[in-house]
């Protein structure tokens, strides 16, 4: 018996989960529209996602020609580029990459890699996308109301956010909350699957400590969300009321156009503090689930257990735990205690230590592997080093010393756009282009996927090393334009210019990646059920894509860690996570998925 | 609901001591918590995101309370009733609490015998439990009445002081209030499941297909005691502080 796992056991116990009863569509419409599968949901998801994404694309477009080239286009005035910024934010962030790394690699990712047949509870679990696609619209529809969208910021600060002259305070501001609301409700309904699924759906041999690092990955990062969302519903609920009933929560005595406004005796800070506590943890919610599909794809890529497994869960585990004690760095400048801003720092330079240590262990998984440099690959690479980048600003940010002068630059939108804008989304490409055989049968064009990945890869650099330069040179973010300020000089406009430019580029070339889901779709390369020759259960499923059910008749049996690679005495150079013991040796993969043998005891 | 039929526990594995046995007992096989059916771990979890709900709007409350510079009212003279000429300090206030509380021994009992199968007594007490809720209910809408239409308190201004009073007063009632009705509808809603036999034949669910359980019935007495919890809290922080 050939076998080599970091928690050897020599039994699988017995099943206590019994077998889930499933929902079974009878008509076209329960079956593609209004399903109760995972797959089908996370599918629905990623679409809503991505189209919603692009328009936040096209809103950074036009930031940027603004930009780039002051007073040239007329149809974008003050209010509008307003609008642009608060929009592009909050969809990127919310609507984006939390639908997109939560409901769409959550729910496809999760009942395949854990081996349970769907979601706990389906019928919630559809209901999560129905709403998710009402916040959607709810968003959307503020484009078309009077006033136009919010142009409050992404943070959406009170006072300003809910008085005339910011725009969009008439509709906008209202839509954008009660969204807010509805995505909540619709994440929570989600989020409650996704944990409750991994925590007691698993097959039979799959202990918490057998998990892939994506699962590790978007568990806790739900846990984060299902803790950290409901800050952002009180304060949404307190500034709605605030707006509408003309409740003073948030506001203080405010003389508007030398009137004394009904307002008086709120906290504008209450609502910086209830913003964080969501924001803060946001940024794991989006950075975590990152971090654990990255290991997977370099293990599976570089042909090498990941190093370090039980580091890095615990890593992800203390990252999100200290992500809730750390949100006040973000309100640095807004006036608090020193010894508020001393703890806050340190906490915050505290998460530099798990944080690095993923990272060292990525690289130290990379090291000496059998590195092949395919699409999920690439990317995963460029994730370590725009993370690693991104990262180091942060440490800058981090320090309240350094943050004061920094705060408010263009130096601000570089980090964040590098930490949790490029990282993030290269894991998405980089994960997209690792499942999709899975979920279509067919590989993604090669050749396209490189041009896509070096465009956006040094696209992204070319975009955000010079902002941070800005940044230092003290361009402040979130201006309209800066012709005639004295203090930036003329070199700043020619750099702003090369900046559109190459944004316009690199969201051009997305439009590639999107040709390529569709094209592939029909003209792709057949890929097998394993193309990557990975280990974990998703890709030992019957028939690919998985049908109803996921698994075969009998759900799959898991005897080692999801990391079996290149064992000596095996036959091939990966042993799949439900492989007997006993087959190891003679590389039988004929019938893992569901027939395979009974566990030895 | 759930169909955690516990087909064979096998030999339970000897756990290490100490915070070993912790872990190990945490990343045990195919189920972290042993014998929690999934509605069951799943309300747990909801209740705890809940629980962030509830302790965000009472922290903005303290927060806002000491913001404000304008004096706050004062509760036992603001909440107080009279009957037959001597107001008598949060006498409303009581009754509702011991309301609410009593419907929570309802459907504690309504919870034991919904294990012991028996069928009419779960669907009575669930049911004495629902009106409990809904007079506890009504009786937060005499109280806001008396507020609104006698006091003359508004969300957005408050004739005994700070404006704050009103608004954070009606919002956390309110939230908690909202919470309360939509436990009475599912309250009736499983009570008639209940008395129909749905859960004793197994019935499935019209949307999911799932064979009844009285499971629900306890999911159901989680979140009910959780509502009655956090009155708890707000009856403190809000009535006698």
């Amino acid at each position: 018996m050939v076998d080599a796992a970091h928690d050897q056991v020599d039994f699988v116990p017995p099943a206590e989960v019994g077998e889930m009863e499933l929902y079974h569509p009878k008509s076209w419409l329960t079956k593609y529209v209004f399903s109760q599968d995972a797959k089908v949901i996370a599918i629905q998801y990623s679409f809503t996602a991505i189209a919603i994404g692009m328009v936040a694309l096209v809103l950074s477009w036009m930031m940027r020609l603004q930009l780039g080239f002051p007073e040239t286009f007329s149809f974008i005035e003050a209010e509008d580029y307003y609008q642009f910024i608060t929009m592009h934010g909050m969809i990127m962030v919310i609507y984006l990459l939390t639908a997109l790394f939560l409901g769409g690699f959550g729910n496809y990712l999760i009942p395949l890699m854990v081996g349970a047949r769907d979601m706990v509870f389906p019928y919630v679990n559809m209901l999560s996308y129905w709403i998710y696609l009402l916040a959607v619209l709810v968003l959307l529809a503020s484009f078309f109301v009077p006033g136009g969208p919010t142009g409050a910021g992404w943070t959406l600060y009170p006072p300003q956010a809910i008085l005339s002259g910011t725009p969009g305070s008439e509709g906008g501001i209202l839509l954008m909350l009660i969204s807010l609301a509805l995505f909540i409700v619709g994440f929570t309904m989600g989020g409650l699957n996704y944990v409750v699924t991994v925590l007691q759906a698993r097959t039979r041999g799959m202990t918490l400590m057998r998990l892939p690092l994506t699962i590790w990955g978007i568990f806790t990062a739900t846990v984060l969300a299902l803790l950290a969302f409901p800050a952002l519903f009180v304060g949404a609920v307190m500034m709605t009321l605030d707006r509408m009933l003309g409740t003073s929560f948030f506001m203080p005595g405010i003389v508007q156009f030398g009137e004394q406004m009904q307002y008086g005796g709120g906290s504008p800070v209450l609502f910086q503090h209830l913003f964080w506590f969501f924001g803060h943890p946001e940024v794991y919610i989006v950075a975590l689930p990152a971090f654990g599909i990255v290991s997977d794809l370099i293990s599976v890529h570089a042909r090498r257990h990941v190093f370090g497994y039980r580091l890095m869960v615990w890593a992800i585990v203390i990252i999100g735990a200290l992500s809730f004690v750390v949100w006040a760095h973000h309100m640095y400048v807004s006036g608090m205690n020193p010894w508020f801003g001393f703890f806050f720092a340190t906490t915050t330079l505290i998460i530099a230590v798990p944080t690095a240590i993923k990272v060292y262990n990525w690289v130290l998984t990379l090291w000496r592997g059998n590195i092949k440099l395919t699409l999920p690959m690439l990317f995963a690479l460029g994730f370590i080093v725009t993370f690693v980048n991104g990262g180091i600003t942060g440490l800058f940010l981090g320090n309240v010393v350094v943050d004061v002068p920094l705060s408010d630059t263009m130096f601000v939108v570089a980090h964040f756009h590098m930490v949790m804008g490029v990282a993030p989304i290269l894991v998405v490409f980089g994960a997209i282009y690792h499942w999709y055989p899975k979920m279509t049968g067919r590989m993604l064009n090669v050749p396209m996927g490189q041009i896509h990945f070096w465009i956006t890869f040094l696209g992204a650099y070319a975009i955000f090393l010079p902002l941070h330069y800005l940044g230092f040179l003290g361009v402040p973010r979130r201006y309209y334009e800066m012709t005639d300020t004295s203090f930036i000089p003329q070199s700043a406009e020619t750099l702003n210019a090369f900046v559109t430019v190459i944004a316009l580029i690199v969201g051009v070339a997305q439009l590639v990646f999107l040709f390529n889901i569709g094209w592939s779709m029909v003209k792709g390369k057949k890929s097998g059920p394993n193309p990557w020759r990975a280990t974990s259960l998703e890709w030992q499923t019957a028939t690919t894509p998985p049908g109803h059910g996921n698994f075969g008749p009998t759900l799959p049996v898991v005897y080692r860690w999801a990391y079996a690679f290149g064992l000596p005495g095996a036959k091939d150079d990966y042993v799949p996570q439900n492989m007997h013991p006993d087959q190891v040796a003679i590389g039988d993969t004929a019938d893992l998925s569901g027939t395979a043998a009974q566990p030895a005891e | 609901m759930t169909q955690t039929t516990q087909t064979e526990t096998g030999h339970s594995l000897a756990m290490p001591d100490g915070m070993q046995g912790f872990v190990k007992d945490w990343s045990s096989d195919q189920r972290a918590f042993k014998n929690v059916p999934w509605g069951k771990a799943m309300m747990w979890i909801f209740l705890l995101s809940d629980t962030f709900i509830f302790s965000c709007f009472l922290l903005s409350y303290m927060t806002v309370r000491m913001s404000t510079t304008v004096p706050w009212p004062n509760p036992s003279e603001v909440f107080a009733l009279s009957f037959g000429g001597d107001p008598i300090p949060l006498i409303l206030i009581a009754i509702m609490t011991f309301i609410l509380i009593s419907s929570s021994g309802t459907m504690a009992m309504a919870v034991m015998f919904g294990y012991k199968r028996d069928r009419r007594k779960t669907a009575i007490l669930m049911l004495v439990t629902a009106l409990f809720g809904a007079s506890f209910v009504g009786m937060q809408a005499f109280e806001w009445t008396k507020l609104i239409v006698d006091e003359g308190v508004r969300p957005w201004s408050n004739p005994m002081g700070a404006a704050q009073f009103g608004s954070i007063f009606f919002m956390i009632t309110g939230f908690h209030g909202f919470h309360v009705s939509v436990g009475v509808i599912f309250l009736f809603a499983i009570a008639r499941k209940v008395w129909r036999g749905d859960y004793d034949n197994e019935t499935p669910g019209f949307f999911t297909s799932r064979k009844g359980s009285y499971e629900s019935v306890e999911v159901m007495g989680l979140y009910w005691h959780f509502v009655d919890l956090v009155w708890v809290f707000i009856f403190a922080f809000f009535y006698l502080w």
